[in-house]
């Protein structure tokens, strides 16, 4: 039980952050469906910036490693943000498109330096940084001998604080409110005085970044500072952008919501008897709940628990 | 007489090739309410649009109190006091008025909204509003709707008040309300403008008119050295006349009746709630209420677009004798003569396809005659020509996309177009919609003579004083009952007023 709640953790952690930041984006009205990319994106940033750092001197410092990471995941990611923006926003191309464009081009851009590295790293599946990653993978002092929390890194409780924070932010601030206001209705928050174009770009850059960091903590964490050519992150992309729908758009309730897909995603293990074929269905579980979800909360319309109303278009001030 | 508020000199505004305000000279005086007036089109609201600052004039400039001003957003017409009130109200549906009204404002990052609340208040004691700060906007009626962007506009600080058609949507009670507070705050020293084309309110509520005509501005008066005829011929440029002729009734002979009609919608809320009437031919039946008491509903069940629950719908020809509409589909309902126009708020959403030009909405009636496996085009199109020529339709082509049409003219096109079709039974849901004058009455033309033809009309309006003189009699529905029947020749529009808020009138008190 407390091994499957722990790998349910750290399972949710990774699509936490992908929820995290695509709620923030789309309560500006983008409906950034290159979440995907982004997380492979700042995964790749991450690994290449420390695989340079520890292969260039002897005894790399952890910390610093940490910070490497953190930095070279978080700029990839906004840079990512910035070309959907740019796409989107600026030039009001349709934004499914753009989304998905933007996943196809991270996982390539990804996969093409993972495999690089893999080859500077000498052959396939020989890259490895190593201390980055016990960097990321240190455990809280106080709660290492705590079952469930025994082997959760850093960033897991990064998650949870951010889910925290980002729920503060859009229900207790002015800001939050305008950003609310700017996916609803943005006609109206243009006419309240709201730059909506400011708000659109800073939330979906923002969001990129966060959601860039559930790639990161992949990489470092989830397989301890490796890289395998294999769809693995672009999955976890998907779930995140289920999660945000399961969320009902709200960050607090993507915490125990992530959880949840953890441990329906990682049951199968503790049932017996299952063949190849019906793992498969089972690791589906978290989008038949989704599913679910989505048919309940039609039924009730409950106004609160929709979407952004303005999700998915695109603005222009003069549109007649 | 003081200095000016706002001078607006040499304004002018085009959209691609469309002129809509060529160098218009505009004051606005504190103290004053200011009616500006024009038909559709004229560009009252391009005008207003450029104090507000949702577009910036293309040449031309403004002065606001004496200081020369370059207005390139909201924020910026905020800052010197400038308030719009939009005739689509900008509200944020899921959010509540407090939350609506202290949108996009400056302050602390955290939010108090208890404050925000207290302040709300003393606002409304000062005006005379009655909101209440916590309630969603979307749980609000029109006339609440109003009032947050009213107040929105007064916290702001706002002096300079414009509002873009405020009573189109009002039951004549709410829109006494309005008026009231409109003259606190002209008392208050605020500038007020107010763009409508009821002639009757500029002459209630406004000291001064201003005219527009194809977006030039033709000249401004005192309103009580002024009269509606005079101001007519100024905004259509000729003489009009401004009576609606209503011939007797021809031989009228039941069309239609309507028993005991009970209609629940998707949500299993009742709609229409036993609803019986009969409409005859050669006979306008006018349809009042406020706005979602069922007027919808009872249209889509004649026209066999709604479920109903129990009653009966019995249609009577007179060769054929009585045949019940309940049970028939759509089109086996316009088949036997009865059609629907009904004009929603985005006058597109139904009956018109703003994609398609001219000729296809007209084949959209007619896709289904013939036997050739291709559609006739070629009768469409003259009838579209006929229709753009009968009512003047102002379009480049015939094969321009009816989105790109103004309002009025898309509500000419579908008007004209079941108009043609030679019904015995024409149902139409407030046709005049955002219609000016001249095009208005074109419209009150229109179905007297399809009266006079003998056909049942079946009228569902909004103005009141329009119901009363056009209306033969008149069906005032309330919460989706029937409040009562009245003569349309021997009722005043207060009394209507009254049946709308209160089953019976004055009787329920």
């Amino acid at each position: 039980m407390t091994q499957l709640l722990q790998a349910a953790i750290i399972f949710g952690t990774v699509i936490l952050f992908g929820a995290i930041g695509e709620i923030i984006t789309e309560k500006s009205g983008n409906l950034n469906l290159g979440v995907p990319g982004i997380m492979y994106l700042g995964g790749i940033a991450g690994l290449v910036g420390t695989f340079f750092y520890e292969s260039s001197c002897a005894e790399p410092n952890v910390f610093l490693c940490v910070v490497i990471a953190l930095v070279c995941s978080i700029t990839a990611s906004v840079l990512g943000g910035l070309i959907y923006s740019f796409l989107t926003i600026t030039l009001r191309a349709n934004q499914n498109v753009t989304g998905l464009t933007l996943t196809i081009f991270g996982s390539g851009v990804a996969n093409f330096f993972g495999g690089s590295l893999n080859k500077l790293a000498g052959g396939v599946g020989q890259i490895s940084v190593s201390a980055t990653s016990s960097g990321f993978c240190k455990t809280l002092p106080f709660l290492r001998n705590v079952s469930v929390f025994s082997s959760l890194g850093f960033m897991v409780y990064l998650a949870v604080a951010l889910a925290i924070c980002a729920t503060l932010f859009l229900t207790k601030t002015r800001r939050g409110l305008n950003l609310r206001a700017v996916g609803e209705n943005p006609a109206t928050a243009d006419a309240a005085g709201i730059n909506v174009t400011r708000y659109k770009y800073l939330a979906t850059c923002i969001g990129a970044a966060i959601s860039g960091l559930g790639g990161l903590y992949y990489t470092m964490d989830y397989i301890k500072g490796t890289w395998a050519n294999d769809g693995s992150i672009e999955s976890l992309g998907w779930l995140a952008v289920a999660l945000v729908i399961f969320a009902r758009w709200k960050p607090v309730h993507a915490i125990w919501g992530s959880y949840l897909f953890g441990i329906l995603f990682w049951v199968y293990l503790y049932i017996p008897g299952l063949s190849r074929s019906s793992m498969e269905l089972f690791k589906a579980l978290p989008y038949v709940v989704t599913f679910i979800v989505l048919i309940a909360v039609s039924i009730h319309k409950h106004r609160e628990s929709n979407g952004p109303a303005a999700l998915g278009l695109s603005y222009f001030r003069e549109d007649r | 007489m003081n200095e000016p508020a706002v001078s607006m000199r040499d304004i002018s505004k085009t959209f691609g090739t469309v002129v809509a305000n060529d160098k218009v000279w505009l004051d606005i005086y504190r103290g004053e309410v200011l009616a500006l007036l024009g038909e559709n089109g004229s560009g009252k609201t391009t005008l207003m649009n450029m104090l507000s600052g949702i577009y910036y004039p293309d040449s031309g400039q403004i002065t606001v109190d004496g200081r020369e001003v370059s207005i390139r957003s909201p924020k910026d017409a905020f800052d010197l006091g400038i308030g719009m009130i939009h005739q689509h109200f900008k509200l944020v549906d899921v959010l509540t008025a407090a939350e609506n009204i202290i949108l996009g404002l400056p302050g602390k990052g955290r939010l108090d909204m208890k404050a925000v609340a207290a302040k709300i208040r003393s606002i409304c004691d000062l005006y005379g509003f009655d909101i209440d700060p916590n309630q969603k906007i979307y749980d609000m009626s029109v006339s609440q709707k109003q009032t947050v962007e009213i107040v929105k506009v007064l916290y702001r600080g706002a002096d300079i008040l414009i509002l873009d058609e405020p009573t189109a949507v009002l039951t004549p009670q709410e829109t006494d309300k309005l008026f009231n507070v409109l003259r606190n705050m002209r008392n208050d020293n605020k500038a007020v403008v107010i763009i409508t084309h009821k002639l009757h309110e500029v002459e209630e509520i406004s000291d001064r008119v201003a005219v527009l005509r194809h977006g030039a501005f033709v000249g401004d008066m005192l309103t009580k050295d002024t009269t509606p005829s005079e101001m007519t011929n100024m905004m259509v440029g000729h003489p009009v006349s401004l009576n609606i002729v209503r011939p007797e009734p021809e031989n009228p002979r039941p069309r239609l009746t309507v028993e005991g009609l009970t209609v629940r919608d998707a949500d299993g809320i009742v709609r229409l709630d036993h609803v019986s009437f009969t409409a005859n031919s050669g006979e306008i039946l006018g349809i009042a209420g406020v706005s979602g008491s069922g007027q919808k509903e009872l249209l889509e069940a004649i026209a066999g677009l709604q479920h109903v629950e129990s009653g009966s719908i019995t249609y009577l020809d007179d060769q054929k004798g009585p045949e019940s509409l309940i049970g028939k589909n759509p089109l086996e309902i316009s088949r036997m003569g009865v059609t629907l126009s009904f004009v929603p708020e985005d006058r597109l959403g139904m009956g018109l396809v703003g994609a398609m030009d001219l000729t296809d909405n007209m084949l959209l009636r007619s896709f289904r005659k013939g036997r050739s496996l291709f559609a006739d085009r070629k009768t469409p199109h003259r009838l579209a020509e006929r229709v753009v020529h009968d009512l003047d339709v102002n379009t480049p082509s015939i094969d321009t996309q009816v989105r790109k049409l103004s309002g009025g003219n898309v509500q000419k096109v579908l008007v004209g177009r079941e108009i043609s079709s030679a019904p015995t039974v024409l149902m139409t849901a407030y046709a005049v919609r955002g219609l000016d004058i001249n095009s208005s009455y074109t419209i009150y033309d229109l179905i007297t003579k399809q009266k006079q033809q003998g056909v049942a009309v079946i009228y569902v309006g909004e103005d009141l004083d329009v119901l009363v003189e056009l209306c033969d009699r008149i069906l005032v529905l309330c919460g989706g009952r029937v409040s009562g029947i009245v003569d349309g020749r021997n009722t005043s529009k207060r009394e209507v007023g009254l049946m709308m808020t209160k089953l019976g009138g004055e009787a329920g008190k």
